[in-house]
This record gives structure tokens, C-alpha cells and sequence, in this order.
């Protein structure tokens, strides 16, 4: 335990320490947003150890995977980074660009200290002198900025020298590589690796690139312990982790569930769901049946071919058309391909086309052949996993909506309402805007 | 010490050379762009994937020690 940590227990309080179990764990107990008294009263200062290296066997303890979705062991990355040896930039990753997530702007907005904190404590691990919060326009106003920045300057909480940089409004924004682009003045595109950005990437400097909320759990096992995080979660993957539930009522919400919870206990399930979407846009459908045996750990959904991604869980309700809501999504992530590799600039426009027949009335019937040649196509040849994601969301609708693919070869279709119901942003985003504001 | 293929998909072109010099190991799919068959380059076919490399007009074929970054990390995940 901390100095801080110990001294708020000295002083009566009980602290996050005493009950490892307890949750929330990221937002505040109090319910509003933090501000910086309540975040230090709860948690004190950040725990500066004094020097590189020093925390990465306490997150490592932890077993902290990264919680933008591809659940990478922290402590592998943050050890890369240090073993480079020279001055690091470290960037805390808020461009949230999936349209069903919203979970890092709830954290950037209840406990932006605690992702700040560990903004900090993962550049004096990693030696860095630079500390970038990277987010989109609106998460946050420019305001509010400025005014947490200038209270941690006054509180003397931060060492490495801080500063935000605007992600491009692009669903790519926020892929590793783009972010390091953008840093150095370019577009947010993909790019090719090697070199990836902990060998070589702002400034030609080794960079940790982590999600806002790896940060925030990061800056909690500086203060309790990696034990202490392995409280909650299984053994194999411990902790808690932030989700972003719709139900199919259509309501949704940002909550913070250990790994390992039922998908039964966060998404409401019943006659009134048809399906459900795990992991998000470059995720999977499940049927609402099998979905109720799940739980949300890579562990559970790997035996549905599904995994939780950055926790995004949502219902569609029956009465909706599976396959029309599909191929509205795949428009849409066909015009955020970045266009650079020929497989995903050829393929995806050809299967969001593909599955627009689909969806409509008594489609092609080459239609699905079509898909399946075009996905195999596409899938594992780009620079990112743009196209991949893409296409395991294209296959399982597939699999998941077969009845009402039969439906519509015989000229009907079950929905009861035309209305759109996941949500995709209004219109496609312009050729100009993949550069920073 | 055998070596594998890998294509930079960005910088790639779709000229198709690579296909034509080394069809024993790389087709084209319907949009022109290659399509390795993932194999290590077996001894007898290392000139003919040297020259193939050589050839790309975007250099955008890579030849590489097998198990190396170079061609595992595009399965890597990102962060």
C-alpha cells in the first residue's frame, strides 16, 4: 500500500483498499463527477515511484489488459517502451469513435483525474517527458480542459509536461498508428508496421499509446496493488472493465461490471430481443438465446467466435430487420476505410452493397456467394483490422439473421418498424477531415 | 534460414509482377492485388522471391526472416 492510500485509512475513512470487490471502482462513489478535492480525498496523490521501470511489475501483478478493445497485456507494452532507453511519449487515447461507445467520455467526465493520474504514472514508468490526452472535439469543452490542467499545475500533480491534442472526427482515429500520425502533423491514417509506435513513433520517439480507461485502472494499481485489482474479474482476466449498454428500449448507458459477469446481468433479455451485438461494430451478433448463456469475458465469448472488444453490448429489439440494420452499419464503416490498401478500398464498398440487396426485397441470388467470396477477400490483408473487424460483423449477421435472409428471397421481411435503431453518425464524413481541427 | 513473403498493403499497387515472377506462391484476387499463400519460401524458389521483390515497382513486397516482427506483427493486436 501507498503512503496517500494508508494515510486516508490512518485518518478513519474507508478506503478502495479495504474491499478489493467493490465497484465501482473507476467513477466516484459519490455519483457526481470528481473534482480534484473529491478525487484526492478519495484516492490521494499519484504514487510517483522515482524513477522508470518501477511500476511495471505491479501492473504486470495486475495482469491489466488494454481496454480499447484488443485486451493487450499493459505491463508487455510498458516494458517495450522503457527498454528503448530514450525519452518516451505517452498518450492517453479518449477518440472514442464507435458510435455505440460511450464509456470513455462517461470517464473523462466523472474521474478525469484519475485517468490524468495515470497518464502520469505510465510516463514516469515508461521515462517519458510528454504526456499527450488525445480525444475528440465535444467529449470534454475546451473550458473544462484548461480548467483541470491549470488545478493539477496548482496541486503540483503532474511531472511530465501535459498537453491535448484533437483527434479528426474518423472512426479510425483512434487506431494506434493513426494517433501517432495525427501527433506528428499527419493524417489519422493506419500505417504499415514495423516499426510500431513503442519502437518508433511521435517524434521518433518510443510511444505508448493506452485507452483512457487502461490509464484509469493503471493509476488504481499504483495506489492498491496488483492483488488488490484481481479482486474483481477471473483468474485469467482480472479486474473490471467499463461497458456501454443499449437495450433494446433503446436507452443506453456507460457502467463499469467485473470480467465475468453474465451478459444476462447488464443487458435486459426476453421475447423482446432478437439478438444481441458484442464487441460493436467490429464485433458480433449472437442470438438473444445464446447471448444469455454468455458472460462478458474473452474467455465466454471466444466459444461463440465473439469477444467483448471495448465492452459494447447492444440489444436489437424484435420487430427490427437484423439484416437492414447491418448493411447501415457496413455503409458506414465502408466509407471510414481509409482507402489505403486495395482489399479493404475494393472490398467493403462491394459488400455494404451486397448486403444493402440484401436487405431489401427478394435479392440477387448470387447475393450471398458474393459476400463470402468478398469477405475471404478482404479479411487479414490491411494494414489495420479495419477490414477485419468489418467483415467478422458481416459473417455473423449472416449466421445470426439466416431466417430472415429466407424471408426476404421470398419477397417479405418481419420487421414491424423501418426506424433505424443502432445508431451511425448523420451523413459520411467529409475527404478533408482526417486531420486535427 | 528460411525467409517469408509479406506485402505492405498501403504501398501496394496492384501492378501484379510479383504474381506473374512467383505464381507458385502468390495469386491475384479479382481487384488485382496479391494474395500469398503464407508458406515459408521453400530453398528452390528463394531467387525467384528475391527477384519478385526486387521487381515491385511500389516496393511493396518484403522478404524477411520467418518468425520474425517483420511477419508476425501484422496479427499482433493494437492497443
Amino acid at each position: 500500500m501507498t503512503g496517500s492510500a494508508a494515510a486516508l485509512l490512518a485518518a478513519g475513512g474507508r478506503g478502495p483498499a479495504d474491499d478489493p470487490a467493490r465497484l465501482p471502482r473507476l467513477f466516484p462513489a459519490g455519483g457526481g463527477p470528481a473534482g480534484l478535492a473529491d478525487h484526492l480525498a478519495a484516492h490521494g496523490a499519484p504514487p510517483y515511484r522515482g524513477g522508470p521501470g518501477r511500476l511495471i511489475a505491479d501492473v504486470a501483478e495486475s495482469g491489466l489488459t488494454g481496454r480499447g478493445g484488443a485486451a493487450f497485456p499493459v505491463s508487455r507494452k510498458l516494458a517495450a517502451v522503457a527498454a528503448a532507453g530514450r525519452a518516451a511519449v505517452v498518450v492517453a487515447n479518449g477518440a472514442e469513435s464507435e458510435p455505440l461507445s460511450a464509456k470513455d467520455a462517461a470517464l473523462l467526465r466523472y474521474s478525469p483525474h484519475l485517468v490524468l493520474d495515470g497518464l502520469q504514472l505510465a510516463a514516469e514508468a515508461v521515462g517519458a517527458r510528454r504526456a499527450v490526452l488525445y480525444l475528440h472535439e465535444g467529449l470534454i469543452t475546451a473550458e473544462r480542459l484548461d480548467a483541470l490542467f491549470s488545478e493539477r499545475r496548482s496541486a503540483g500533480l503532474d511531472e511530465a509536461a501535459a498537453d491535448v491534442v484533437i483527434a479528426p472526427p474518423r472512426f479510425l482515429s483512434g487506431q494506434e498508428t493513426a494517433v501517432v500520425s495525427v501527433l506528428n502533423g499527419g493524417a489519422a491514417l493506419p500505417a504499415f508496421t514495423p516499426p510500431r509506435p513503442f519502437e518508433r513513433g511521435v517524434g521518433g520517439a518510443p510511444t505508448l499509446v493506452q485507452n483512457v480507461e487502461t490509464l484509469a485502472h493503471l493509476a488504481l494499481i499504483a495506489r492498491y496493488g496488483g492483488a488488490w485489482f484481481r479482486g474483481l474479474g477471473t483468474a485469467d482476466e482480472p479486474g473490471s472493465m467499463l461497458a456501454t449498454v443499449r437495450q433494446a428500449d433503446g436507452g443506453s448507458a456507460a457502467m463499469e461490471a467485473a470480467i465475468g459477469t453474465p451478459l444476462a446481468d447488464l443487458v435486459v433479455l426476453g421475447d423482446h430481443v432478437q439478438a444481441v451485438l458484442v464487441g460493436g461494430y467490429h464485433g458480433t451478433w449472437l442470438p438473444a438465446s445464446r447471448a444469455g448463456s454468455l458472460a462478458l469475458s474473452n474467455a465466454s465469448l471466444r466459444s461463440a467466435g465473439a469477444s467483448p472488444g471495448a465492452g459494447v453490448l447492444a440489444a436489437l429489439p424484435a420487430g427490427r430487420c437484423g439484416l437492414a440494420e447491418t448493411a447501415r452499419v457496413v455503409r458506414y464503416l465502408a466509407l471510414e476505410s481509409a482507402g489505403q490498401c486495395g482489399p479493404c478500398l475494393n472490398g467493403l464498398p462491394r459488400i455494404a452493397a451486397a448486403l444493402a440487396d440484401l436487405a431489401g426485397s427478394r435479392p440477387g441470388s448470387r447475393v450471398i456467394a458474393d459476400l463470402d467470396r468478398w469477405a475471404g477477400q478482404t479479411e487479414a490483408r490491411g494494414a489495420c483490422h479495419h477490414p477485419d473487424g468489418t467483415v467478422r460483423f458481416v459473417r455473423s449477421a449472416l449466421r445470426v439473421f439466416a431466417a430472415e435472409i429466407r424471408c426476404h428471397r421470398q419477397g417479405r421481411c418481419t420487421a414491424t418498424s423501418g426506424q433505424p435503431f443502432l445508431p451511425v453518425p448523420a451523413g459520411p464524413a467529409g475527404d478533408d477531415d482526417w486531420r486535427r481541427p | 534460414m528460411s525467409s517469408q513473403l509479406r506485402v505492405n498493403p498501403i504501398a501496394c499497387a496492384g501492378h501484379g509482377l510479383c504474381a506473374e515472377l512467383l505464381p507458385e506462391m502468390i495469386s491475384l484476387d479479382e481487384w488485382g492485388y496479391p494474395v500469398l499463400d503464407g508458406q515459408r519460401v521453400p530453398p528452390g524458389l528463394e531467387r525467384q522471391a528475391r527477384s519478385a521483390v526486387a521487381s515491385c515497382p511500389a516496393l511493396a513486397l518484403l522478404l524477411s526472416p520467418a518468425g520474425s516482427e517483420e511477419t508476425q506483427s501484422m496479427r499482433r493486436p493494437a492497443s
